[in-house]
């Protein structure tokens, strides 16, 4: 099989120590993590990674597996470009007066969906949203007129058929597993679990 | 507060509803019916030990030599007993000692939760003295792991460490508690189990047409055979297994961590797999139609070379942890779920059937492995003991009702190839991680653990010098294990790889001991060294019915090898029976 770029979806508690166990999942394998991003969800006290790597299909299967073994993991999901909406964010520092002398700063914003975050006498930000194509698009052009720093950030997803996982993730909050257990549903709030 | 005593603190306790850190830990401990802690003291720990001191009568503390010592008596405690080993280790060395233990439990799904004592929370990230990361240091070497920087936390944290060490798979806990935590007190409202994290699932949930799927395949086999695993013994479901096996009459072999799950000599126990298993298990796995494997993760000492394994078989997977599924073998059928509640249902579908053909296939090899082997392992026609006639006059003399423990390497192999069990959860040792220095500490671990049971101790002369700082606890504490030392004057195993695959470059596996009945004696333990058989059934009887632990030491042939062998690399079917072989 060969190596195509998947992104991870993983839901979690929100709990210190998490990343790091989740990160060795992927250094223990020799995986490289390409991006990696952290955010809350649409459900309150679940957090959601955003992994993306490349690696055969079959490995990336056995990651999920053992992702999803961990303790404190709800639920992880693999998924291909096909099935995702993905964004990147990227800014883009530059001298504010090569691009006043030398660009045509409207041609500039309209073509690549920029904009424009902040100007200073000595430098402009300018910022895109877009796939990799998008944001490489704008760094090639601001090369050449001398690119003082640039930054993109992690890729974020959303999954396409992702009604299913957002009812089972609302499950797992309301989740009764049964009488005897129920005092124990929120651990994280010992107080009141464990008042005697 | 800062300014009472400890013993101030404990008198005010009593009037008030508030409790230390501390004494919330052992109350958790008490509430889990915890009875036995294996520890050792240091500065992070101590307010723990101090309130330790007034619970001796409800908590028996035992005082290793070593933290690596108490990890691994947690783990042979966690073996006999089928509970939770427990552990109490300082910060910093006291509790990077505790690494290799953690290693070894997590991939021997072993039962343990450790408490480590931490620097106070507000030295952490200073380099305080005997500060170390050890969170980050034994998170892949724990299924879950914690640090309380509050004493309110303790007894929820506590009883999740508890729920998740034994529920599901079994695992390793490390809780981690800063010093200040341990001194705080705080309002306690009473200790409560945990049996259920919203996030953890610990048993995923059967699905019934894969069990009926599953049961169609092995009712249309004609060569089925089981291969099993300790998740038979970590599930309780020896009784499940034995009906399922002996309802639908497949032959069926053990893997090492799987022994003694069903009595050795029962007529379908086909022996057992991997590097050094049994010839028929090994060779027949490449000649069954369906496999089914339940509770094991075929390891690569049990497979071999992966793509000449089993490839002619369907493949049925019964395991309770999802991510062992299709991670090595390709599964034809998955069938998830702890096998004490699946068994039971394939059992009821599975037709009542005998495969007297295929059976004979197996006791042909087992002639054949008999004749080329196990003969002259058991009766040597040298005057040199082999490693199989101890074993075997063990076999004979406790009548297969001893728990054995071994250490790591050839005495480990020739042990488990020829040890004869009554009962379940006899076998302690250390499979996965195959960790030197690991019987004796583990042997008194599996003693509190079946207090009732004999404990033999098989260990190797260089496994037994990595860890016999614990002869030590085994006098202070009286501890009855029968320590039995098979002397071959070198590292076996590895002078076995370099015999066989190294052209006998002996590198650096020459081991001199020291005088071990000696030794033994200056901890005030009985021991004798033997080199001759005549004298070799008495002094085994002796070491057996000696009142309190005993030494025996027995010399053996110095380049023995053990057979058969898979060699690595190899397909199970390539297994051979003798050096000229390979």
């Amino acid at each position: 099989m060969e190596k195509k770029e998947f992104t991870i979806t993983v839901f979690t508690e929100n709990q210190i120590g998490l990343l790091n166990r989740i990160a060795i999942i992927f250094s223990r394998r020799k995986i490289n993590i390409e991006s990696l991003n952290t955010s809350p969800t649409e459900v309150e006290s679940v957090h959601r990674f955003t992994i993306v790597i490349s690696e055969t299909e079959d490995v990336v299967k056995k990651l999920c597996r053992q992702i999803e073994k961990q303790v404190e993991v709800l639920k992880a999901y693999y998924n291909n470009g096909d099935e995702i909406v993905w964004q990147e964010l990227a800014l883009y520092k530059v001298s504010t007066d090569a691009i006043a002398e030398k660009v045509k700063v409207e041609r500039l914003l309209r073509e690549h969906g920029a904009r424009v975050v902040a100007i200073r006498k000595d430098y402009t930000v300018f910022e895109t949203t877009g796939q990799r194509e998008e944001t490489d698009g704008l760094l090639k052009v601001l090369e050449p007129y001398g690119l003082i720093e640039f930054v993109r950030s992690a890729r974020v997803a959303i999954i396409k058929g992702s009604n299913d996982f957002h009812d089972r993730l609302k499950e797992f909050e309301y989740h009764e597993p049964g009488e005897d257990v129920i005092e124990n549903e929120f651990l994280d709030k010992n107080e009141e679990v464990f008042a005697m | 507060m800062e300014t009472l005593t400890l013993q101030q603190r404990r008198q005010t306790k009593k009037h008030t509803t508030t409790k230390s850190g501390s004494l919330a830990v052992l109350e958790a401990l008490v509430a889990e019916g915890v009875t036995t802690v294996f520890g050792y003291p240091g500065g992070a720990i101590m307010p723990i030990y101090d309130a330790l001191y007034d619970y001796h009568h409800k908590l028996q503390h035992i005082l290793t030599r070593h933290e690596q010592g108490s990890i691994h008596a947690a783990q042979g405690f966690a073996r006999t007993s089928g509970e939770t080993g427990v552990v109490f280790a300082t910060s910093g060395p006291g509790a990077t000692n505790l690494v290799t233990g953690l290693a070894d439990a997590m991939i021997d799904s072993t039962p343990v939760v450790c408490i480590t004592g931490q620097v106070y929370a507000q030295l952490l990230g200073t380099d305080a003295f005997q500060e170390t990361d050890i969170i980050n240091i034994t998170t892949p070497v724990t299924k879950w792991n914690y640090q309380i920087t509050d004493a309110s936390e303790i007894p929820s944290v506590l009883a999740k460490a508890f729920y998740i060490a034994k529920s599901g798979r079994p695992g390793p806990v490390l809780i981690d508690i800063t010093k200040n935590a341990q001194l705080q007190e705080f309002e306690y409202a009473g200790y409560k189990k945990c049996n259920h994290i919203r996030s953890y699932r610990p048993t995923p949930i059967v699905r019934k047409e894969y069990v009926e799927t599953a049961a169609k395949l092995i009712n249309e086999a004609q060569r089925p055979f089981v291969i099993f695993g300790q998740g038979v013994i970590l599930g309780k479901a020896e009784k499940e297994f034995k009906a399922f096996i002996e309802k639908a009459g497949i032959p069926a072999a053990w893997t090492i961590m799987g022994m003694s799950a069903i009595p050795t000599d029962h007529p379908l126990g086909v022996g057992m797999l991997g590097m050094h298993g049994n010839y028929g298990p090994n060779l027949l796995t490449n000649e069954c139609d369906v496999l089914i494997a339940v509770g094991m993760r075929f390891d690569d000492r049990v497979t071999g070379r992966l793509d000449k394994y089993a490839k002619q078989a369907k493949v049925i997977h019964l395991d309770i942890d999802p991510a062992e599924i299709d991670k090595n073998v390709k599964t034809t059928i998955p069938v998830w779920g702890n096998c004490k509640e699946t068994l039971p249902m394939l059992t009821k579908l599975v037709e009542n059937k005998t495969y007297p053909e295929w059976l004979q296939k197996f006791a042909d090899c087992t002639a054949k492995e008999q004749e080329k082997v196990i003969k002259n392992e058991l009766n040597p026609t040298s005057d040199i003991l082999s490693m199989g006639e101890v074993i075997e006059l063990v076999n004979e003399l406790t009548k297969g009702e001893a728990v054995i423990v071994t250490d790591v390497g050839q005495h480990q192999m020739v042990a488990c190839r020829y040890a004869k069990y009554n009962q379940s959860k006899s076998n302690v040792t250390s499979g996965g991680l195959g960790t030197m220095g690991f019987a004796l500490p583990a042997a008194i671990g599996a003693k509190f653990g079946a207090p009732k049971r004999t404990v033999v101790a098989v260990i190797g002369d260089g496994g037994f010098q990595m860890t016999l700082q614990e002869l030590g606890t085994i006098m202070q504490f009286d501890i009855d294990i029968k320590i039995l030392i098979l002397n071959n004057q070198f590292l076996g195993m590895v002078r076995q790889w370099q015999e066989l695959f190294h052209q006998r470059r002996y590198s650096f596996t020459d081991i001199t001991s020291p005088d071990f009945v000696q030794l033994a004696r200056a901890y005030q333990i009985e021991g004798k060294s033997v080199c001759k058989r005549e004298e070799l059934k008495a002094a085994i009887d002796t070491m057996l019915n000696h009142k309190g632990s005993y030494l025996l030491e027995v010399m053996v042939g110095k380049e023995n090898n053990v057979f058969p062998m898979v060699p690595q690399g190899k397909g199970v079917a390539e297994i051979v029976l003798s050096k000229d072989e390979i």
